[in-house]
């Protein structure tokens, strides 16, 4: 998808603005936060699992190549091909190749956000392929021909009669008199719709939450059933991942499933999670008779080289944009690429380059909820700072902002200059806002005064409180000693 | 068969990892830790959850299953399973028919105590209304069920019919997934998977739409377990 980070600024003021959209985002932080916060206080060990996690990953990573390697061996043992993609348009062309070698008409998918990377649907829709997406989400969005707003929760953005409308829309065939207000009237209709797809398809698109390099296997995780109806039923199934899905054991992707899940949705488990390890075999009454795994780079080897390559432990939970304030106020769209939230806000940055993302690591409160929550314990904050550090070496900001960033800098390496610029303007400020307590306009500050008033300082600075309070409490504690 | 040579862009990536991790690709050492890793498979944290008694194990894999819309019954030998699905087919006004594979093990159900069930076998076919399969194993920290592909329990009768029978033997019900995979290693061998193994832990469901939990969203809308004590 053509990226449309740079305007994040004007996107979000148009997210705002959007009654629709705040109406559904308002149901964003209760649900997925306190399902998540209910499912670590029922695993003792979660906060355990996630330094393992960390670690299983951290090694993986040290020997990406190897296992990979042995990935790709035990894959062509079982029978299955697996195919490098160097970038997008690599991957995007092998995918076509097969689909065109197999003669589809018919191309069915399981949630995929590597696919969305990539854009594959424009691609395979370009040379008349039909392409259906079977996630219920994802059907959605492609029926609005939209991307996906949040990683698991593609269609998190939009209310029910949204949806109502895009199906009366579409499913034409269909009676205008059906009732169709409630969402289990609206899964009813898809799962209805989707029946016919699944049984019509040729190949079946999915993707991958992990590689496991000791057997050779792919596996989904889905709570619908639709991955594996759209692997199932196919003739071709077609695994679409990244490089850095690969774990070494079926030892390791269990330790990191146990903090999947519960991160995502809260759920202890997804209801299925699934593994694939090549065509099927001599016997075997269904299953695909080909199999096959496209891994794609897109950057992430060099990633790995850099002082970004944490992010590469990410296993697309989406609990970082879950607890995010900025998520929760703009939604996934703002951001104006795949990755939303505070790992797009890293990720973006180092997948097409800072200067079309640059406002996403800016993006953020720096409130930490993100790594808190993190199963990887991936330091997203800290990411985000370098990739401002980054951005303003580069001289990307404007000129008003590096002014005001230097003059601060300049400061705050000065104690003395620091605390004497702070103890003139905290009594000069307390003096013109103290009939109103709060001031609803500040030079420098408009942006924030615009929306809200910027409270009236006490008088003394907090630096001065804080000798002031060490003084009375060590006076306190001589007092205690001499009785 | 080589759709497209992708040869060049295989040494291309691996070189990459290797100048970004600061390696050769020679460098013994780590071949030798990645190998061992592969070949010991070491289990990490085991919670305590799945470390109890094997009484306790089968409770849990019960309570967390219909905690998650499943329903569970137990049967004490193999040939009652027949009562309990006619019980439960009757109850939820279902079509007495269902469609199996060639399980040996399904083949001890005494159906001759329901004999008005169609029985069809092989692979789920669009029209069905119920599948019957066996679990490899059951695994009691999640309510989660192992199923493994072939022709004995055919995958696409997890997902195709609106009904899913499983019938999980109680002796295969283990605490962690570990205990799972020792079982696959034990039936398969090291390093061998079967082409699929689905891990199911409900019936089919969705929260795609404002976040309301919906079952039966494209897989089944009905989870039945049915554990068997005599095995």
């Amino acid at each position: 998808m053509k990226p449309n980070s740079h305007n994040f600024k004007l996107n979000a003021r148009h997210a705002l603005d959007d009654k629709q959209l705040q109406r559904a985002l308002a149901k964003v932080p209760g649900g997925f936060v306190s399902k998540r916060a209910d499912a670590r206080a029922a695993l003792p060990e979660f906060d355990a699992l996630r330094d393992k996690a960390r670690d299983i990953k951290n090694h993986t990573l040290e020997h990406l190549d190897l296992y990979l390697e042995e990935f790709e061996r035990k894959v062509t043992e079982a029978g299955g091909i697996v195919h490098w993609a160097s970038d997008a348009a690599e991957a995007r062309a092998i995918i076509l190749d097969i689909c065109v070698m197999v003669d589809a008409r018919v191309v069915t998918k399981g949630k995929s956000m590597i696919s969305e990377e990539i854009a594959l649907n424009d691609h395979l829709e370009a040379a008349d392929l039909k392409v259906v997406e079977t996630d219920l989400g994802e059907y959605i969005i492609q029926l609005r021909g939209e991307t996906p707003s949040h990683i698991i929760a593609p269609a998190v953005h939009l209310n029910k009669d949204q949806v109502e409308e895009d199906f009366r829309r579409v499913h034409t065939n269909l009676s205008p008199d059906r009732q169709l207000q409630e969402p289990e009237q609206l899964v009813g209709e898809a799962r209805e719709m989707l029946r016919e797809q699944f049984i019509a398809t040729d190949v079946g698109i999915t993707g991958a939450n992990f590689l496991i390099a000791e057997t050779g296997t792919s596996v989904i995780v889905t709570n619908e059933g639709n991955g594996d109806l759209t692997q199932n039923l196919a003739k071709t199934h077609i695994v679409i991942a990244s490089i850095e899905k690969a774990v070494p054991t079926l030892e390791d992707a269990a330790a990191i499933l146990r903090v999947l899940a519960r991160s995502a949705t809260g759920q202890e488990f997804s209801t299925y999670t699934t593994f694939s390890t090549g065509p099927r075999r001599p016997g075997d009454p269904d299953g695909p008779e080909a199999y096959h795994v496209v891994l794609l780079d897109n950057g992430r080897a060099e990633l790995l080289g850099t002082e970004f390559k944490e992010v590469l432990r990410c296993i697309r939970c989406g609990a970082c944009m879950n607890h995010c304030p900025v998520y929760h106020s703009v939604g996934g769209h703002a951001y104006g690429w795949v990755y939303p939230g505070p790992i797009g806000s890293v990720l973006t940055p180092s997948l097409i380059g800072v200067d079309e993302a640059g406002p996403l690591p800016n993006a953020s409160t720096f409130c930490g909820r993100c790594e808190d929550v993190c199963p990887m314990r991936i330091p997203l904050p800290k990411l985000m700072r370098r990739w401002r550090a980054r951005e303003f070496d580069k001289g990307n900001p404007p000129a008003k902002q590096r002014f005001a960033l230097k003059a601060w800098a300049f400061a705050a390496r000065r104690p003395w200059l620091y605390r004497m610029g702070a103890g003139l303007a905290m009594p000069l400020m307390a003096w013109r806002g103290r009939s109103a307590g709060r001031f609803s306009s500040l030079p420098f500050v408009d942006g924030w005064t615009a929306h809200r008033d910027f409270p009236a300082p006490q008088g003394r600075t907090f630096q001065q409180k804080w000798r002031a309070e060490k003084r009375k409490r060590s006076r306190v504690s001589q007092g205690r000693g001499k009785s | 068969m080589t759709v497209r040579a992708t040869s060049s862009s295989r040494e291309r990536i691996l070189g990459r990892i290797r100048s970004s991790i600061g390696v050769s690709a020679d460098e013994a050492d780590r071949r030798v830790r990645s190998q061992k890793r592969l070949y010991d498979h070491d289990a990490h944290i085991i919670p305590s959850r799945s470390q109890k008694s094997h009484l306790e194990l089968v409770h849990q894999f019960e309570d967390i299953l219909i905690g998650q819309a499943a329903t569970v019954r137990r049967v004490s030998e193999m040939t009652d399973v027949s009562n309990v699905i006619a019980a439960y087919l009757r109850e939820h006004n279902l079509p007495a028919r269902l469609r199996q594979g060639l399980d040996p093990r399904l083949e001890e159900i005494n159906w001759s105590a329901a004999p008005h069930i169609d029985r069809l076998t092989g692979p789920a076919h669009p029209d069905d209304t119920a599948g019957l399969s066996h679990a490899f194993a059951g695994v009691s920290e999640t309510g989660t069920l192992v199923m493994v592909s072939g022709p004995a329990n055919p995958t696409t009768l997890n997902f195709l019919p609106e009904t899913h029978i499983v019938v999980v033997s109680q002796s295969e019900i283990v605490g962690p997934y570990e205990g799972a995979w020792t079982r696959v290693r034990e039936v398969f061998g090291e390093r061998t998977m079967p082409r699929t193994i689905n891990m199911i832990s409900g019936p089919s469901r969705t929260a795609d739409i404002e976040q309301t939990l919906i079952m039966g969203a494209h897989g089944p809308k009905r989870l039945l377990v049915i554990i068997n004590q005599n095995s």
